[in-house]
């Protein structure tokens, strides 16, 4: 049975789809077999990020609506053999998801895949709450910047009441804090919340931070998860995020404004990075 | 030199507004889980109204009917009302 986990966030433009793609593609390179799955519908996005735009050609609603195959619609990664995209359709209706469609597509998935990935929309409507109902797990996308601290909350108190297992009585899906767009010299001038302060209002488990980065624009510029640049701070955020996920125990890099000196080793990676515990409250 | 200066001490007296941003949100976001309810470290104000009139009346020994609890709020504080109409003494 696979695993389902929701990247959500109530906010648009946070980063969720970047997050999904890396993620994803991080445990497809750590060996689980993975789908990713875009709830975005009329705002189809992952495909782009993925690199696999001009390989849809069924999706999501055609599969529900039994107009295609769901194997005809996954789509298989350029590199890696594990990793599938379900793309989102591009119609306009959106009422075309229904929870019995979702249910039965997951179903279908869930005896192929390890992990299914849900890359949410943004909002708290129809296609952000189906992303989320049968989720196992959650990562919280949020930026540390008001609104969407804020709208994080929402999206928790939703995770605790509109999801399959909160109906069920069952604890909520497992939720894990994901800080991106994170600049440790803002936060340094007083300028941005610090990620202790996210930590602290929204009082989650903290899975990963990821820094502002031009490599998340080089990364969706060509079509390629930002996960697969191992030389860059996000891709390489990324990677210990996806490794404390599966369970390892990995500091966090990133957190603090890097001093002079270093600035080769800015520009080669962040190999030798200052790395940092954040106790959990 | 002038103007370097003025940009120096600008700079120095801005505004911590990293700090302005922790304190709001955290008046929100608690205010906001009140309302929901949904979260358990969040409480929720129907089961806190309740236990606070359950409290009342039994300390006082007054009709549960007599006890009056509401949250009010406006742009800066909150305040938590409670009313005892409190029986005639005979
Ligand atoms: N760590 C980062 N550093 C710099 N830019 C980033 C970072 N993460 C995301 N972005 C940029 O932010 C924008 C929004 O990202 P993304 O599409 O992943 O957000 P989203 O939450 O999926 O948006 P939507 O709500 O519209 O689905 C993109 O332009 C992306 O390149
Ligand atoms: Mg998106």
């Amino acid at each position: 049975m696979a695993k389902i986990v929701v990247v959500t966030s109530g906010k648009g433009g946070v980063g969720k789809t970047t997050t999904s793609a890396a993620f994803g593609t991080g445990l497809a390179q750590r060996g689980q077999k993975t789908v990713i799955i875009d709830f975005d519908v009329g705002l189809r996005n992952l495909d782009l990020i993925m690199g696999c735009e001009r390989r849809v050609v069924y999706d999501f609603v055609n599969v529900i609506n039994g107009e295609a195959r769901l194997s005809q619609a996954l789509i298989k990664d350029k590199q890696l053999d594990n990793l599938f995209i379900l793309p989102a359709s591009q119609t306009r209706d959106k009422d075309a998801l229904t929870p019995e469609g979702v249910k039965k597509i997951l179903d279908e998935l869930q005896n192929e895949f390890d992990y299914i990935i849900c890359d949410s929309p943004a909002g708290i409507e129809r296609g952000a709450h189906l992303a989320m109902y049968y989720a196992d797990s959650a990562l919280i996308v949020t930026n540390p910047e008001v609104s969407s601290v804020r709208d994080s909350d929402r999206i928790l108190g939703l995770l605790s009441s509109k999801t399959k297992r909160a109906e069920e009585g069952l604890p909520p899906p497992k939720e894990h804090l994901v800080i991106t767009r994170y600049s440790p010299r803002r936060v340094e001038n007083g300028e941005m919340i610090s990620v202790e302060t996210v930590q602290e209002i929204l009082g989650i488990p903290l899975l990963g931070v990821i820094p502002e980065s031009l490599a998340v624009l080089r990364a969706s510029n060509s079509g390629v998860p930002v996960i697969m640049d191992n030389q860059s701070d996000a891709g390489l955020a990324y990677s210990d995020l996806v490794d404390r996920f599966l369970g390892q125990t990995v500091p966090h890099r990133f957190l603090d404004v890097v001093k002079k000196g270093s600035f080769l080793r800015r520009l080669f990676g962040g190999g030798k990075t200052t790395t940092r515990e954040i106790t959990l409250t | 030199m002038s103007t370097l200066l003025a940009f120096i001490k600008k700079r120095l007296n801005r505004p911590n507004t990293a700090q302005m941003a922790k304190e709001r949100l955290q008046i929100i976001v608690a205010h906001e889980r009140l309302n929901r309810g949904d979260r358990k470290d969040g409480g929720n104000l129907q089961e806190l109204q309740q236990k606070l009139i359950d409290m009342v009346a039994e300390f006082l020994g007054v009709d549960k009917a007599q006890v009056n609890v509401e949250l009010q709020r406006d742009k800066n504080r909150s305040v938590l009302e409670l009313n005892v109409t409190m029986p005639d003494r005979v």
